[in-house]
């Protein structure tokens, strides 16, 4: 009864299990189903959650719109699979390859840490100035970062492959480490959202002015709710690559930040919970829709390929949600296990 | 002689495409100034109208018709995706009017390629789009002066309305003191809508000769013009109309001078150059070049 008492006073704890239960039974339920599509289904799922809870790290304590993440997760993916691929396979793939990077071959694990690395360093630097910037100016500057790390890695051939597919990449993420990644970095963000610095950027976000006035350094807690985003986004991404085994720069672009921004406005930006239940829904929905699109073509019902159906309505039910409910279905608010019952009765007054 | 063929060349390459972001900026600048929303939808106006001309390519109508309705589709759209969409999110917050215009733009987008085609289609343009004219021993197609012209035209037009009539004076009183405007018994609908429909008649405007540069339509059309109005109007200071006009010129400048004279190797990497510039540029001088008052 003591352990539950506890487990009820300390909201970090009470969230990240309440979180982690289902995400846990569904991760097993699927590993155990050994349904192949269902397993990846599930893994690009835990993969997009690492996104969006890096997103509501910055986004839904600062306030601040960013596109930028998303390029970081196109560092994070080239960043590692530099160090990861085989040299054989360099050879082939990226045949402009600095000699000096031809011969590097670590383990996958070595290698997501050393990308995840490069893309948290480049985010700590260039994004410093960025953070005393709101409102238009963020926002736009923060699509600019977005554009000029896609344009680089589009030209910059040597390290990239250009606008070309780079292919050969070993598939290393599977569901197991992927969800496990995914809880690690649920728990640390609902833990971050109730620390010090975590109430000092929420404060900064409801009232610039009076959070500044009583002391709380606006730049600072925003830098660092920036980098942990851009540190999950490349984490994300080289769990990325080493899923999908090749993949192109468009892939992240404007087509994933609208998939990301849609998982964490439907779920509500302003709470973990909010992109737990937000990156649930929205695969869901996508993979519905998606196998509806499918079968639309399969039947040949409209004459011709039905493309773009899944996004066109998930844009409507994000602008559904803006207007209907615009704190997202879980209004700011954090799950909470239902322990009331339990421990109603001994509370004192 | 060669030496003035080519400068007389580049001032016209300058001014034509200059004129073209100038009216984008414009468009873009509007808004921004009435409600300070950065309209992300704001390149699928482009867009509706290229595949309004291409739906219309079948007919036998005159070319200026479908250019009309062309422009009367852009303007119609964009005026209803502020009926259906901003307006109810309008009095929640600016993060969610923009995350909103965000999803405007991928509905738009994903609409196009469901019910047209997600492939490039060929837009019609007119006969008077392909006259080449020889000056100074230099070619200078005919569309590029026709676009300096009606650019001018277009500016000097809508100069002239916000001068000159009582919803041009409340517009500019909107886009200055938007709360005191409607205190004074503006309606804020009407403004906003009338901003959004101008908006519309200069991307739709803008997107006739756009598409005479490119020939063709695609869903994804709409981003090139986009990021083209975002920089001109950070060059120019989000909130001057004026700013705006000289950032699409001063952009135009810039991205002439680039591919002259940059080298082939930095060439490619023009779009990040240009961006960085932006970052600085809202860093160091967010008022823009242009200082008012």
């Amino acid at each position: 009864m003591n352990a539950l008492r506890q487990l009820e006073k300390s909201a970090v704890l009470n969230t990240s299990i309440a979180l982690l239960i289902p995400l846990i039974v569904l991760a097993g339920l699927v590993e155990l189903s050994g349904d192949l599509l269902l397993e990846r289904i599930v893994t690009v799922m835990f993969i997009h959650l690492i996104l969006v809870t890096g997103l509501q790290i910055f986004m839904g304590n600062s306030g601040i719109v960013s596109f930028a993440h998303i390029g970081f997760m196109g560092i994070g993916a080239y960043a590692t699979v530099l160090f990861s691929l085989d040299p054989e396979v360099k050879a082939m793939t990226l045949r402009h390859l600095y000699e000096f990077l031809k011969p590097v071959h670590l383990p996958f694990w070595g290698a997501l840490l050393i990308g995840t690395g490069i893309g948290t360093v480049v985010a700590a630097i260039i994004s410093y100035p960025l953070m005393r910037l709101h409102d238009a100016a963020a926002v736009i500057t923060s699509f600019a970062v977005l554009v000029v790390i896609h344009d680089i890695i589009v030209h910059w051939s040597e390290v990239t492959n250009g606008p070309r597919t780079l292919f050969g990449v070993e598939r290393e993420t599977f569901l197991w480490n992927a969800s496990l990644c995914a809880m690690v970095g649920l728990v640390f963000a609902v833990w971050f959202r109730e620390s010090k610095a975590g109430m000092q950027l929420r404060a900064s976000r409801d009232d610039r002015m009076a959070a500044q006035a009583v002391g709380v350094n606006m730049l600072a807690v925003r830098w660092l709710g920036f980098v942990l985003m851009c540190g999950y986004a490349a984490f994300a991404g080289g769990l990325f690559a080493h899923f999908i085994t090749s993949f192109q720069p468009g892939q992240f672009y404007l087509a994933e930040v609208f998939v990301v921004l849609a998982m964490l406005v439907i779920g509500g930006p302003g709470s973990v919970s909010g992109a737990v239940v937000g990156t649930v829904l929205v695969t869901l929905l996508r993979e519905g829709l998606r196998a509806g699109e499918a079968q639309m073509n399969l039947m040949q019902l409209f004459g011709g390929q039905v493309v773009g159906l899944t996004e066109f309505l998930l844009a409507i039910s994000m602008i559904a949600i803006l207007i209907l409910r615009p704190g997202g279905l879980m209004q700011g608010r954090e799950l909470r296990l239902p322990l009331g019952s339990v421990t109603a009765a001994r509370r004192p007054l | 002689m060669g030496n003035v063929g080519a400068i007389l060349q580049f001032t016209i390459d300058v001014l034509s495409l200059g004129s073209l972001y100038a009216l984008m900026a414009l468009g873009l600048v509007i808004i921004y100034g009435i409600l300070r929303l950065v309209n992300f939808a704001y390149g699928e106006l482009i867009m509706v109208a290229g595949y309004t001309l291409f739906l219309l390519h079948p007919t036998p109508l005159p070319w200026l018709i479908m250019g009309l309705l062309a422009v009367s589709v852009s303007v119609a759209t964009a005026y209803l995706t502020e009926r259906i969409a901003f307006r109810p999110v309008r009095e929640q917050s600016l993060t969610a009017m923009l995350i909103t215009s965000f999803a405007v733009s991928t509905m738009l987008q994903n609409a196009a390629m469901l019910f047209v085609s997600p492939r490039a289609k060929v837009v019609p343009l007119p006969e008077l789009f392909t006259v080449q004219l020889t000056i100074a021993e230099r070619i200078v197609p005919l569309r590029n002066l026709i676009a300096i012209g009606v650019s001018v035209a277009l500016l000097a037009l809508f100069a002239l309305l916000l001068k000159r009539t009582i919803l041009g004076i409340a517009l500019r009183a909107a886009a200055d003191r938007f709360t005191m405007t409607r205190m004074l018994g503006i309606p804020a609908n009407l403004i906003i809508g009338t901003a959004f429909a101008i908006s519309g008649l200069l991307a739709g405007t803008v997107a006739l000769f756009w598409f005479g540069r490119t020939g063709s339509v695609t869903p994804e059309i709409g981003l090139w013009p986009l990021l083209v109005a975002f920089v001109s109007t950070v060059i120019g200071g989000m909130r001057s109309l004026l700013g705006a006009v000289v950032g699409g010129y001063v952009l135009a400048l810039i991205q002439m001078a680039f591919s002259n004279f940059l080298p082939p190797a930095l060439l490619e990497f023009r779009v990040a150059f240009v961006f960085t510039l932006v970052i600085f540029i809202l860093l160091f001088r967010p008022e823009g070049l242009i200082r008012e008052r």
